[in-house]
């Protein structure tokens, strides 16, 4: 596929404006607010190419802005940037903004006209000073050209931009997480409804964005909504995508691809990551970060990478971070480490996922050292159980429980082995005893 | 939610903000509709001007966004880049999730601990370096990953760290 998102990566200079003006930018700005293509035909034409968020929810953004009541009553719209990035295993988005801001400044300026905000905001995590640093120069740049400000390109459109730095926490990339965040308060998830775009930061309409979605609404725009549908594997899973690869393969990063690359392909194909390093064998794969079921050896055959694809598998594509673990690694292990990132990150609001999030580490900590009982392998999944599926207000809580719940379903020999033994079970014999 | 980072309660002086700093919030304050939502920058701007935050810092914060000082307690605490304590010139942080942890994250971490004579959450006597642990810094296709200060250093083997840390040693 010809690389859409990432075309122009790699290219020298290409975090300046005049780079992205060569290369046809802001084309689609300028004919959106000189052409009289109203608010309402870019929603449409983004509902129509079906853009999934790219986030990790896969929600049609299209269909969240329509979610905006048609009389705000004076209230403003305000869109938010999510460029939290800190799903483990995901880089994509740093990318995205460390080598082409303008590529996103522009999706913003389109998404705003299309929900009439006046004032957006980029929230971007706390590490990414340099990110930070870079978005900050392209807003100045476009300011300076009169793509964003009053009245932009002599049109009745104005918009502002803010580069808005968090400060370490993983739950404000959820979305109501984020907006407390923004209101400059701890960031714990809101009770929905009311949903965001109705009510949302300081009680506005407020529409919350991945930077990968934002970006793919500046191609819709520009090439349209039968050009998104074509790429991908049907219409409920198209357009392109990125894809992060990490862990022990040859090649690890982020590399471009239509929506429904078979994960195979990812995995050993010779212009993605190029198979294992050392030629080992694959134990397992987290298919969409952290928060996602991992997968068996055995069930990443046929497994097409996007969204209904990876669901269909009992897992999710979230924010499409692939981590690829070898037969030598300790499945109980890779459990606790994984537990521990979730006990840390809770946010504490809820009694279940601050209880249960470091209960689990614990537990998982007892069993990988050797002192675990039997009954503790049972122990995790009862808690696992009495987390999730809807006893929190948000879902951090059911991404924290994958990866036991997961590993103790299909690797539960390993656990066994590691209570009876007190040692991993790894390699050819490990493999033998996986149960899906 | 930081669970270590939490500030030891220290007698300081009452601080303000230098002018300098003042123009930069005055100007961060243009952007937002609340002061209140100007806070997590404001909060930065008081890291980037102390190096930490005290209690007195916090106070500061409040005062200049007309906030109750638990309000602003209560948020510096929840995020984990607020350094509640004076940090070392050179704030090390290793990552040490998933993609990290699978290529050598915590031999990392342990040599730098042991080069250093420190342990996490520690400062060297000379003030030169502080050693925290993180959670994914999304480098993963650079495993491992870390970062000193603002910077990026990645991906890390034995050689590269034990050469960093020389280096930054011979700085003044």
């Amino acid at each position: 596929m010809e690389k859409v998102l990432t075309a122009r990566i790699g290219k020298k200079d290409s975090r300046s404006i005049d780079t992205y003006l060569a290369d046809g930018g802001y084309t689609g700005v300028k004919r959106v607010l000189t052409s009289g293509m109203t608010p309402e035909q870019v929603i449409e034409e983004v509902k129509k190419a079906n853009v999934r968020g790219r986030g990790g929810a896969g929600f049609s953004a299209g269909v969240k802005w329509g979610f905006l009541p048609k009389d705000t009553k004076g209230k403003p719209i305000y869109l938010f940037c999510n460029a939290d990035e800190s799903e483990p295993g995901t880089f994509k988005d740093r990318l995205l903004m460390e080598n082409d801001p303008h590529q996103l400044i522009e999706g913003m300026i389109l998404a705003s006209y299309a929900i009439r905000c006046r004032n957006a905001y980029i929230y971007i995590r706390g590490e990414f000073y340099d990110g930070a640093r870079i978005l900050e120069r392209a807003i100045g740049e476009a300011y300076a050209k009169g793509y964003l400000g009053e009245k932009i390109l002599g049109s009745r459109f104005s918009l502002d931009i803010t580069v808005h730095r968090g400060a370490g926490a993983y739950i404000c990339g959820e979305e109501t997480g984020l907006i407390e965040s923004i209101e400059g308060k701890r960031g714990q998830p809101r009770i929905k409804p009311p949903f965001p775009a109705v009510s949302g930061a300081f009680a506005a309409p407020t529409i919350v964005n991945n930077v990968e979605t934002l970006c793919c609404v500046k191609h819709v725009i520009d090439r349209g909504a039968e050009w998104f549908l074509k790429i991908g594997r049907n219409e409920k899973n198209a357009g392109p995508k990125l894809f992060c690869i990490s862990g022990h393969v040859n090649r690890p990063g982020v590399y471009e691809a239509a929506m429904g690359l078979p994960l195979k392909d990812l995995i050993f194909g010779a212009e993605y990551a190029q198979g294992m390093k050392g030629g080992k064998k694959i134990k397992a794969v987290i298919p969409g970060g952290a928060s996602a079921p991992m997968l068996t050896a055995a069930e990443i055959d046929d497994c097409p990478l996007d969204f209904d694809g990876v669901a269909a598998k009992g897992s999710m594509l979230g924010s499409a971070a692939i981590v690829v673990i070898n037969e030598d690694a300790c499945i109980v292990d890779v459990a606790k480490n994984l537990s521990k990132f979730f006990s840390h990150e809770s946010c504490g609001q809820c009694t279940p996922c601050r209880e249960g999030t470091p209960w689990l580490y614990k537990v998982l900590t007892r069993i990988e050292a050797g002192q675990g009982r039997m009954e503790d392998i049972d122990l995790l999944a009862r808690i696992c159980n009495q987390m999730a599926n809807g006893m929190t207000i948000c879902v951090f809580a059911d991404a924290a429980i994958a990866p036991p719940l997961s590993s103790v379903t299909k690797f539960r020999a390993e656990y066994e082995h590691h209570v009876t033994q007190k040692r991993c079970l790894v390699g050819a014999r490990a493999a033998e005893l996986v149960t899906v | 939610m930081s669970h270590t980072r939490y500030r030891v309660m220290e007698a300081g002086e009452a601080r303000r903000f230098p002018p300098e700093a003042m123009a930069r919030i005055e100007k961060i304050l243009t952007r937002y509709p609340t002061k209140q939502a100007a806070l997590l920058p404001v909060l930065w701007v008081a890291q980037e001007t102390w190096g930490w935050i005290s209690k007195e810092a916090g106070e500061e914060v409040a005062r200049v966004l007309d906030l109750p000082p638990s309000h602003v307690d209560g948020v510096l605490t929840f995020y984990t880049m607020y350094n509640l304590r004076p940090v070392g010139k050179h704030l090390l942080q290793v990552c040490t999730s998933i993609s990290c942890h699978l290529n050598g994250a915590e031999s990392l971490l342990e040599r730098c601990g042991k080069r250093l004579g420190i342990g996490l959450e520690e400062t060297t006597a000379d003030g030169k370096f502080t050693l925290v642990e993180v959670e994914c810094i999304a480098g993963c296709d650079r495993a491992p990953s870390m970062m000193v200060n603002d910077q990026y250093f990645e991906p890390m083997d034995a050689g590269k760290l034990d050469a960093l840390l020389d280096r930054l040693s011979r700085e003044a």
